[in-house]
């Protein structure tokens, strides 16, 4: 598999880990109670939480199948994609609203990941 | 985040430090482990096999550490703080690739790692609640 493959995959999984962590997170609502067991508890027992963790897993993995053929300096920006497949997809799907100056900043890291590319 | 008491804006250099480094050294242990021995050839026992790699083992921890720092950091340092902060780590993950890996680093992949951090940076100075989600 290339590295690009690895990395559509590493951003698709953080993404779609962080989509379903961010959801369930407001829906729970702020966080006050920080002993472990309360927050395994509370969270682990949902359903979006635990495919979250499946996803997660599933980027852990791809990073170091990436690690095993590419550069460390390379595979680390890279995976810096994410932020821009995340402000898209949480403006779409979670309706948050994206301010001029994070749109150019979502621009500069697309920008960045590209020159990664060349 | 108030950051005016001198004992948190302590903790709160101390804590970014740790989550700076923990990232670095930990991304780092996975690559040098998955360079030096570690194999995942896609069979399910080199998924198992693969964790229990002594680097890779150690970059787990390491990276178990961060993020429980970057959890412990969140708790008192707003959003937009850490992002900007933290995001030092992508060129720091660069420098240990030029010195300890041996990575020939093109002036097109140090120009995109700075746009990158960049780029984080702008974000992480943008609001960090944009939907009005009501805190308790």
């Amino acid at each position: 598999m290339n590295r690009w493959a690895l990395i559509a995959i590493i951003v698709g999984a953080t993404v779609a880990s962080d989509m379903l962590q961010s959801w369930e997170m407001k829906r729970q609502g702020e966080v006050t109670d920080f002993r472990i067991d309360r927050l395994l508890g509370t969270l682990l027992g949902k359903l979006p939480m635990i495919a979250s963790v499946v996803f997660l897993a599933i980027s852990f993995y791809a990073f170091l199948a990436l690690l095993q053929i590419a550069d460390l300096s390379f595979a680390v920006p890279a995976t810096a994609l994410s932020i821009v497949a995340e402000t898209i997809l949480a403006r779409i799907l979670l309706r948050e609203q994206v301010t001029p100056a994070r749109w150019a900043g979502v621009v500069l890291v697309a920008i960045g990941v590209w020159f990664l590319a060349l | 985040m108030n950051s005016s008491a001198p004992g948190l804006q302590a903790k709160t250099r101390l804590f970014t430090c740790i989550v700076v480094l923990t990232n670095v050294l930990g991304n780092f242990a996975l690559s040098w482990g998955m360079k030096h021995g570690a194999v995942m050839d896609g069979s399910a026992i080199s998924f198992v096999r693969v964790v229990f790699d002594p680097w890779v083992l150690v970059g787990i921890a390491i990276l178990a550490g961060w993020v429980l720092s970057r959890m412990a950091l969140l708790s008192w340092a707003d959003l937009s703080y850490v992002i900007p902060v933290t995001s030092v780590g992508f060129v720091l993950n660069a420098i240990m690739g030029y010195l300890f890996l041996n990575e020939q680093i093109s002036p097109m992949r140090w120009l995109g790692t700075l746009f990158i951090v960049g780029g984080t940076v702008l974000v992480g100075l943008t609001s960090v609640n944009t939907t009005g989600v009501p805190t308790k």
